[in-house]
């Protein structure tokens, strides 16, 4: 499935449906942390309206690599290519990205000092400009849509973290992302609260929003993951779909993950 | 005792806390008779607050002479404090040597500087925006107004003393050391090496130097470095040291704040496509200055009453002002009047400052503690 032809034709715009319809495209890319080598010739083609989750052991740099998505860490070989852009160290390119591409992480990492609005508002009129209005309109839309729109004037330490996450959802999906990276987003959740965060995700997913997930949560992968990925000590080990994966694992190391995450 | 009811799962009741918890006489208890040692260090509190409050109180107000033309007057009248002086040198404690008939200039800058302070500290003020940009024209407006100029008589700066003179100094470096503060704390975190090498180089310059060789210089050697008949005013040299002085202490303090701001809220920051600047005064900064409150007000403070040094390079503030005055045969020997005097102005001014900003502590609590 992974078609690696398209990379050096990037700069004919439009006309190219094939590279239209990637959203993301990483190609042969490696990343080092000074000696230690995290992510090894990486190779990910990711549709339009795909829903991807990652899983893998801890320290597998399944985290890294989407982190490369949208350049929280610099990669040093190889190429990616998010929505037709591709990235390098033109901060004209990083910003372009970075507006397209939202990203919930495992920590929420609201900003404390704001207001939930505050918290939806900020980058839509600082970073897209958009009059306050408006923005307050399209943050209360989202809120409501993650079901805390009557929590919007109280600050993100009055609220649980369930309700913490899904206002960082809220928050990305203020800026009307084409692309959405969840980093372990209910890791650090109570088992409680991990059901509410989850559906919010996947409504998002019916509604055809292209994700990137690393997560844990197999029973998410399985309802809604066109393709299950599994990464181990810096290596895509194997990809397909979440029947088959977690049906008939090819690899020794993917039958012993899931036989560790499953059994109980 | 042992008449608790019993209650069925789920259904118990919110009870009110026992009554020697409750109330006046709870608090009593608790706070001051909780164990032996503490009703011990009660009865020593009281025993001191008995011991120093009456003869101060008797010194300050009952036993003080308000009037008097000279020291023996005074003492003739009353044993306790010799007010008399400090009153007949109060216009000079005030302005210095500023000329008599100017002196609706400094207290016209004194209101404005009032009237500047009220949309700076507090939120709720109408027309906030409009007030702010006044704060910036304003040490503009009062320079004019007291060095004149331009329609005004010009007033040298080498008339200027006593209280004026510290808020002159005060104010300037406290409104100008907090933004290079912040200026150099962030170039000292900057991952550049030019900025970082410069900020780092320039902060531990300033902290490894006193502030007395930093006046000395302004008052002495800058004369040899600066091309020879060009008059460059010794208050402005004084007040440039003292906020450079106070930046290199704010950066380490503001640093501080900005290193206990979790690496997540920038890349949050970064996340949603807020550039370097746009993340630093929307995100970051808030958060990095209200944890450095404390030591953002403990430098201003520091730098208020550092102010009295301008004394070694024979700036007039209120202590030289009251040195010169009780060298005056007429009050000869009233100096624990003059630094009372003196320490209450100071006092208040420190005191202010530190209520404000607990005041501020509060305001700016968001409910968030990590």
């Amino acid at each position: 499935m992974s078609n690696q032809t398209q990379t050096q034709t990037d700069n004919t715009p439009s006309t190219h449906t094939a590279e239209d319809e990637l959203a993301v495209n990483i190609v042969a890319m490696h990343k080092w942390y000074g000696e230690f080598h995290v992510l090894k010739d990486i190779n990910l083609q990711v549709k339009r309206g795909e829903r991807i989750v990652i899983c893998g052991p801890s320290g597998s740099g399944k985290s890294t690599m989407i982190r490369c998505i949208n350049r929280l860490e610099e990669h040093q070989q190889g190429d990616i290519i998010v929505d037709g852009v591709t990235l390098t160290n033109d901060l004209k390119n990083i910003e372009t990205i970075r507006r397209e591409v939202g990203m919930v992480f495992q920590h929420f990492n609201l900003f404390p000092h704001l207001t939930i609005l505050e918290n939806c508002t900020l980058a839509p009129i600082w970073v897209r400009k958009t009059p306050k209005a408006e923005a307050v309109e399209t943050a209360m839309k989202y809120l409501e849509r993650v079901k805390i729109p009557e929590q919007a004037n109280k600050y993100p330490g009055q609220l649980s973290g369930g309700q913490q996450q899904r206002v960082a959802i809220a928050r990305s999906l203020c800026m009307n992302p084409r692309i959405m990276l969840f980093d372990e987003p209910t890791s650090a959740l109570d088992p409680e609260m991990i059901k509410e965060v989850l559906d919010v995700m996947v409504e998002l997913a019916e509604e055809g929003m292209t994700m990137l997930c690393v997560t844990h949560e197999m029973g998410f992968a399985k309802t809604v993951a066109n393709r299950v990925i599994f990464m181990d000590v810096g290596e895509i080990i194997e990809e397909n779909t979440p029947d088959l994966f977690f049906d008939q694992p090819q690899h020794e190391r993917t039958r012993l993950f899931l036989s560790q995450i499953l059994s109980h | 005792m042992s008449e608790q009811a019993s209650y069925k799962p789920g259904e118990h009741p919110e009870l009110p806390p026992p009554a020697n918890v409750r109330g006046i006489t709870g608090w009593v208890r608790g706070n001051f008779l909780s164990s032996p040692f503490n009703i011990i260090l009660s009865a020593l509190s009281l025993w001191f607050l008995w011991w120093v409050i009456p003869p101060a109180v008797d010194w300050f107000f009952i036993d003080a002479a308000y009037t008097g033309a000279d020291r023996n007057e005074c003492r003739a009248k009353a044993g306790g404090a010799c007010w008399a002086f400090v009153g007949e040198r109060l216009q000079l404690f005030t302005y210095g040597f500023y000329p008599a008939e100017e002196r609706w200039r400094v207290n016209l800058s004194f209101v404005l500087l009032c009237l500047a302070l009220v949309p700076v500290l507090f939120d709720h003020v109408p027309h906030r925006k409009y007030g702010l940009y006044y704060a910036v024209a304003f040490p503009f407006i009062a320079a004019w107004l007291l060095i004149g100029g331009f329609g005004l008589t010009p007033v040298p700066t080498d008339k200027f003393g006593g209280f004026m003179l510290t808020l002159i100094i005060g104010v300037t470096g406290i409104a100008f050391s907090l933004p290079i503060g912040i200026v150099l704390a962030l170039g000292r975190m900057s991952k550049l090496p030019i900025i970082h090498i410069s900020a780092v180089s320039f902060i531990e310059f300033i902290r490894g130097v006193p502030l007395i060789t930093l006046l000395f210089v302004a008052s002495t050697m800058l004369n040899y470095f600066l091309p020879p008949g060009s008059n460059f005013d010794l208050l402005l040299r004084v007040l440039i040291m003292v906020t450079l002085f106070a930046s290199g202490y704010m950066a380490e303090v503001i640093r501080g704040g900005l290193q206990a701001i979790a690496t997540g809220q920038v890349e949050a920051a970064d996340a949603l496509g807020l550039k370097y600047w746009s993340a630093m005064r929307l995100v970051v900064l808030p958060q990095a200055l209200k944890i450095s409150i404390p030591g953002i007000v403990n430098t201003f403070i520091g730098l208020y009453k550092d102010t009295t040094l301008v004394i070694i390079i024979g700036l007039l503030d209120p202590l030289g002002i009251g040195r010169a005055s009780v060298a005056d045969t007429k009050w000869a020997g009233l100096s624990t009047e003059l630094y009372v005097f003196v320490a209450l102005f100071f006092f208040v001014s420190c005191f202010s400052m530190s209520r404000y900003s607990l005041y501020l502590e509060g305001k700016l609590e968001t409910g968030h503690k990590r």
